[in-house]
């Protein structure tokens, strides 16, 4: 680059950042939680900084389970839940659910596969995958989202590449809302590539009609999993 | 020579290109329709929320607590993307932007790019400077890519191609993916597009996104999609490269759950996108590369009239409830964004060029009532009103009578008479005299009939009583 010396990019745009901040500056508002998931009426608010919490129709009651919001809202996104009880249950929900499947691939140790993944594997050798088996360890009742790293995905495109999705999650790992999803529950750096999932790949962009399956996964099947 | 760049300076003709759209009624009507509606559910999402207005209040502070702390915010920024092995670039201007990703793209030979959807690139015109310079540059998301193959803009930053009907959409992938041309159903063209897409995205050796936010404490960025194109993206091929607006910082993780809440209710109204993806560090033998680019960003900044537009997340909420945008269709601006956001952020790159589009506006403030972000929109139309005016540009038609306008409201005695003249005339005046091609007010409406009596006459008389 011809760039005179000591005139780089970086520092010229953070130079004229700095003398075009505007005035006064704005103190950081705090966000603070609730003080723990489940024991907020209503669930969906904040408290602190937003004064006192209303009660959203529909949502559970402190110390009700989640499970049942995050089902609901998770159909709402095009995905679809089932409660099931041990593995056992997880597996013959997954067979009856996909019969047809040539290619099933499971990251859980207690859920059979056809193929093995292992770390390294090359990302473009998930094309052909039919089911993908994956497990999250964190779900989100005001969207119906679940929490999916690299960690979990074992090579990150099965989570894009694979014709469906099955994620095993357990009814106690679900937190009321975004706030506390991001409130500490993992951290982001320690991740190449990390996702919220709420539903499968949907596309509203012919006249709005909701298509699922655009260009990622076709369908989203959440096993809540209780042991 | 790219589309952008054959239009040269010439200022755009948003009311000529409006006039085509709503020529057809068919094309008017279904955009309407569609675009209220995404209104109407961000209505609905945000009634179900307790506090929305309270969210909406929390978000505009931070946004405007990291842009009087940007230079920070952008440093740590990069040291934690640093650390992270994230590779960083700087981009003063549109130029160096696509000069820094071009080199990239030359360094590993890349011939197939796959990009998500990304209003700065756009923004930039880096996909016809790519191809200009031999390198494949495929979008990835439906919409966009129904755009790149009409050869069009986006006419809306959330849903590219909504001003598009199903049967144009038919007729477009019958001459470019061969499929039956009299097939509307959007289920057979989505998937005729999936089908189309795969084999490039398995062959693509690397990917371009955008990004929502870029998280300063943690040093990687937050693309939002539905699809989960970018994701095919930012796990498929070896070498990924993401464009930042330097605006896009937010300071904290725990901001996400604040933004997100807003974003895609204010959008579309679901409580998030279907993919919400963190990018923050290359997977094992790759590379990630982040591109900061200003653009004019830093002069905005140092507008004390114009540094709010920077809090834009790019819902298109106020493009959804505008009246003026949902009739003419998001192309007839001219410009890489439209609608009542685009009115402000475009003339702030070419004011000249742009000169018309704070015009294009009927000023009824629905936009700021709806920002997320709490962007006072329809003020900042009626500022970039008075330097285009200030600067003598105020297209022909409006500064014949605005001048006048000023003079006579800058003395009340003179308003008082030339209302009372003003009334006693309407009454008289034949309909045509109103209903001339001067006055676009009255092509689809009929003048209201003039009162008997001035206000101010009849406080005079009534009002006074009172006292």
């Amino acid at each position: 680059m011809s760039e005179p010396v000591g005139t780089s990019a970086r520092d010229e745009i953070i130079s004229r950042v700095r003398n075009a901040l505007p005035r006064p500056p704005v103190p950081l508002p705090g966000i603070e939680l609730s003080g723990g998931q489940k024991s907020v009426k209503g669930g969906l608010g904040y408290h602190h900084n937003l004064t006192d919490l209303e009660e959203v129709q529909g949502f559970p009651e402190p110390g009700e389970p989640l499970a049942p919001y995050f089902q609901k809202q998770l159909a709402a996104m095009g995905g679809q839940s089932f409660l099931v009880s041990g593995y056992g249950e997880a597996r013959a929900k997954i067979a009856e659910l996909f019969p047809e499947a040539k290619v099933v691939c499971s990251v859980v140790p207690e859920i059979p596969g056809t193929r093995q993944v292992t770390p390294g594997q090359r990302s473009q050798d998930m094309h052909d995958v039919d089911v993908a088996v994956l497990r999250s360890r964190l779900g989100v009742a005001e969207a119906g989202a679940i929490w999916l790293s690299d960690a979990d995905l074992v090579v990150p495109s099965l989570g894009v590449l694979a014709q469906h999705l099955v994620v095993l999650l357990s009814p106690d790992a679900i937190v009321p809302t975004l706030h506390e999803a991001y409130d500490g529950r993992f951290h982001l750096p320690a991740h190449a590539y990390s996702l919220f999932m709420a539903g499968p790949s949907a596309t509203g962009d012919i006249e709005g009609v909701i298509i699922h399956g655009a260009q990622g996964a076709r369908s989203l099947t959440v096993l809540l999993v209780s042991s | 020579m790219s589309l952008w760049q054959s239009e040269a300076s010439r200022p755009v003709e948003p009311e000529a290109a409006a006039a085509r759209f709503i020529n057809d009624p068919k094309h008017e009507e279904t955009h309407d329709r569609l675009v209220w509606g995404m209104r109407t559910k961000r209505d609905q999402a945000a009634s179900l929320l307790p506090h929305w207005e309270e969210l909406r209040e929390v978000a505009s502070q931070v946004k405007e607590h990291t842009l009087t702390h940007l230079d920070q915010y952008l440093q740590q920024f990069e040291n934690n993307a640093l650390a992270n092995g994230v590779k960083v670039h700087w981009a003063r201007d549109a130029a160096e932007h696509n000069n820094t990703v071009l080199r990239i793209f030359e360094e590993h030979g890349v011939k197939l790019v796959i990009k998500s959807k990304s209003m700065l690139q756009e923004e930039c015109g880096m996909t016809e400077f790519l191809i200009a310079h031999g390198i494949t540059v495929r979008e990835s998301d439906l919409g966009e890519r129904i755009q790149q193959l009409s050869k069009e803009r986006p006419s809306h930053i959330v849903v590219p191609s909504i001003h598009k009907l199903r049967t144009d959409i038919a007729e477009l992938f019958a001459e470019h993916l061969h499929t039956d041309p009299h097939n509307s159903d959007p289920h057979y063209l989505a998937e005729a597009m999936r089908n189309d897409a795969r084999p490039q995205f398995l062959a693509a050796d690397a990917a371009m996104t955008g990004a929502n936010f870029a998280v300063a404490e943690t040093g990687g960025i937050v693309v939002c999609t539905n699809e989960g194109n970018a994701d095919i993206g930012a796990t498929v091929p070896s070498l990924l490269v993401s464009s930042i607006g330097i605006e896009k910082l937010i300071p904290r993780a725990s901001d996400l759950g604040l933004f997100l809440r807003l974003l895609s209710r204010s959008a579309l109204g679901p409580p998030m996108t279907q993919y919400t993806t963190h990018l923050h560090r290359p997977r094992p033998g790759t590379e990630l590369h982040f591109v900061l680019v200003d653009n004019k960003r830093s002069e905005r900044l140092a507008s004390p009239d114009f540094w709010h537009v920077l809090k834009c997340i790019r819902c298109g909420a106020c493009m959804n409830t505008c009246p003026v945008y949902r009739r003419s269709g998001g192309l007839a601006y001219g410009a890489t964004y439209s609608g009542p956001i685009g009115i402000i952020l475009d003339p702030g790159f070419d004011h000249r060029k742009y000169r018309e589009l704070p015009f294009h506006s009927s000023l009824c403030g629905s936009c700021t009532e709806v920002c997320p972000v709490k962007i006072d929109i329809s003020n900042q139309i009626y500022k970039w009103r008075r330097v285009i005016a200030s600067e003598g540009l105020l297209p022909a038609i409006k500064g014949a009578g605005l001048p006048v306008l000023g003079d006579v409201l800058a003395h009340p005695a003179v308003f008082h008479a030339a209302e009372a003249i003003g009334i006693a005339s309407i009454a008289h005046l034949p309909h045509k005299v109103l209903d001339n091609p001067l006055n676009p007010w009255t092509r689809h409406r009929e003048m209201p009939g003039a009162p008997s009596q001035t206000f101010h006459a009849w406080y005079e008389k009534e009002g006074k009583k009172h006292e």
